[in-house]
C-alpha cells in the first residue's frame, strides 16, 4: 500500500518564464480546478515537495537555482516541465542567454507543452508524474538506488 | 488520583481523532472556499507519504529535538487525560514547544531561524492566558488537578466566561490558524516559506504533524474542561469552538507578530483581572 500518489506536494518554480504558465499553474489551485481534491498542495519549500513543477527556459541567472532546488527535494521525486519554454526553450531557444529547456539542467520526467499550458494539461501531466513517482519508489525499494534511476533517465533524455 | 486508562487511551486514540479532525478541518475549509476539498483521510495519507520519503536531516541533533517534542507533547496530553496536575501539564506543553524551536534553530537556515523566532513570540503570546485559565479553574474548584476540575458539578464556563473567551482567542495561535499563524501554517499562503518546519522533511516532518494531532486533541480537551459538568454539552461546545476557529481562519488574513503579541497579552490581562475580580467580589473565592 502506498501513500505517495495520494499526497503529492508540489514545488513550483519560475525559471525565466513570461508568467503565463505560472498563472495557469496557480489556476489549478482555484475552486474551478481545485487540485487539492487529489491531495495536491503547493508547498513553496523544496524539502517538503515530491513533484518539482517548473516553467520557463532557464537563463544563466537561475541555472544554479534550479539545480539547487532539485537537489534539496528528498527522494523519490519527479520533475514536470510545464510550457513549451520549459520543454524545449520555445521561441527563446536560439537566444544567447537561455539553456533552452529544463532537461539541459536536471532530468525531466514529464513534458507538458503549450503556450501557455492549459490547467487541464498541467493536471494531466501531474497525474502522469504520479505514475512515474510510484515507479521510482518501487525501484528504490527493490534495491536500485535513486541515482541509478536518474542516470538512466539522463541517458534517455540525451 | 491518576487514571492510567485515560493516559493510555489518549496515547492510542488521540492521533486517530486528531488526524480525523485535521481531515474534517480541510474539508470544511474547502467548502467554505467553494472547493470540493481533499478526502477526510487526507492527513493520514500525507503522514504515510512523509514516512515513505527519504530520511534527510540537517544534523543529528535535529532528530533528537523532534523526538523530544513528540515525547513531551504526549506526556503533557497523557498527564492531562489521566487527571494530573494542570500546572505540570502546561509546563510540559511549553517544554515540548521549546524543543520544536530548538530543532528549528539547530539548522543553519535563515528561514528556519525566522520561523523559530516567530514560534518563540507565539509561545510568549499565548502562555499568560493559559496560566490564567488554569488559575481561574483553581479559584473556582480549589484544585489544580484535572480530575477534580472535570468532576466539578457546576459549569465552569459560567464562573469563567471572560477567561473562556480569552482562551478561545489564544487557541487560534495554538491551532496555527489565521490570523495568528505567524510561525507556520497549513495553508498555501506562506510568505516566510514554511517557518519553523522549513528544515524538516520526510519522517521528521511526519512526526511533527502527528505531534500536532496530539496537541489538537489535548487543546480541545482543555476547552472541554470549561463544560465538563455535562459530557454531551461539553462535546457540542468543543465542536462549536472548533467550527468558530475554522470560520475565523478562513475569514481573516495573517497579521503582524506585534499585533499577535500585544493583543493576546492585553486580552489576557483584561479578562484575567476582570474575571477574577468579579469572582472575588461575588464571594466565590
Amino acid at each position: 500500500m502506498t501513500y505517495l500518489s495520494k499526497s503529492p506536494w508540489i514545488l513550483h518554480y519560475d525559471a525565466t518564464s513570461c508568467n503565463g504558465c505560472d498563472i495557469e499553474v496557480l489556476a489549478c489551485l482555484t475552486p474551478m480546478y481545485d487540485v487539492e481534491r487529489f491531495g495536491i498542495i503547493n508547498t513553496g519549500n523544496p524539502k517538503h515537495a515530491d513533484i518539482f513543477v517548473i516553467t520557463g527556459s532557464v537563463n544563466e541567472q537561475n541555472r544554479e537555482v534550479v539545480r539547487n532546488l532539485y537537489e534539496q527535494i528528498p527522494n523519490p521525486k519527479v520533475v514536470v516541465a510545464v510550457g513549451i519554454c520549459a520543454t524545449s526553450g520555445g521561441v527563446f531557444r536560439e537566444c544567447y542567454n537561455v539553456a533552452g529547456g529544463i532537461d539541459k539542467i536536471i532530468p525531466v520526467d514529464v513534458y507538458v507543452p503549450g503556450c501557455a499550458a492549459r490547467p487541464e494539461s498541467i493536471i494531466d501531466g501531474i497525474v502522469t508524474a504520479l505514475g512515474i513517482l510510484e515507479g521510482k519508489r518501487n525501484a528504490q525499494k527493490s534495491g536500485a538506488t535513486e541515482q541509478r534511476v536518474e542516470l538512466q533517465q539522463e541517458g534517455e533524455a540525451q | 488520583m491518576i487514571s492510567i486508562v485515560g493516559a493510555v487511551a489518549f496515547i492510542l486514540i488521540a492521533p486517530l481523532i486528531g488526524g480525523l479532525i485535521a481531515g474534517v478541518d480541510r474539508k470544511i475549509s474547502a467548502h467554505m472556499q467553494g472547493r470540493v476539498g481533499p478526502p477526510i483521510l487526507q492527513p493520514f495519507y500525507d503522514v504515510g507519504k512523509l514516512f515513505e520519503k527519504e530520511k534527510t536531516v540537517a544534523n543529528d541533533s535535529q532528530r533528537f529535538y523532534v523526538i523530544s517534542y513528540f515525547v513531551f507533547m504526549i506526556f503533557a496530553g497523557a498527564l492531562f487525560f489521566a487527571g494530573g496536575d494542570l500546572l505540570l501539564v502546561i509546563f510540559a506543553l511549553t517544554l515540548a514547544q521549546i524543543f520544536l524551536v530548538l530543532g528549528a534553530y539547530s539548522a543553519n537556515s535563515p528561514y528556519s531561524h525566522i520561523g523559530a523566532e516567530r514560534e518563540l513570540i507565539q509561545i510568549m503570546a499565548y502562555e499568560p492566558m493559559v496560566i490564567i485559565a488554569a488559575v481561574g479553574m483553581y479559584v473556582v474548584t480549589k484544585s489544580f488537578n484535572v480530575g477534580t476540575i472535570a468532576s466539578y458539578p457546576q459549569p465552569l464556563v459560567l464562573f469563567l466566561p471572560a477567561i473562556f473567551i480569552g482562551f478561545i482567542y489564544i487557541l487560534t495561535i495554538k491551532l496555527r490558524k489565521s490570523p495568528f499563524d505567524i510561525s507556520t501554517s497549513h495553508h498555501a499562503h506562506q510568505e516566510i516559506v514554511k517557518g519553523v518546519t522549513t528544515e524538516f522533511s520526510g519522517p521528521t516532518l511526519g512526526l511533527i504533524e502527528v505531534t500536532h494531532w496530539y496537541e489538537t486533541v489535548f487543546l480541545l480537551g482543555f476547552v472541554y474542561l470549561f463544560f465538563a459538568f455535562s459530557p454531551l454539552i461539553g462535546i457540542i461546545a468543543v465542536a462549536l469552538v472548533y467550527l468558530l476557529e475554522l470560520l475565523i481562519d478562513n475569514a481573516s488574513a495573517r497579521v503582524k507578530w506585534q499585533l499577535v503579541m500585544r493583543s493576546s497579552w492585553l486580552i489576557a490581562a483584561i479578562v484575567g483581572v476582570v474575571n477574577l475580580a468579579v469572582l472575588y467580589f461575588m464571594g466565590v473565592v
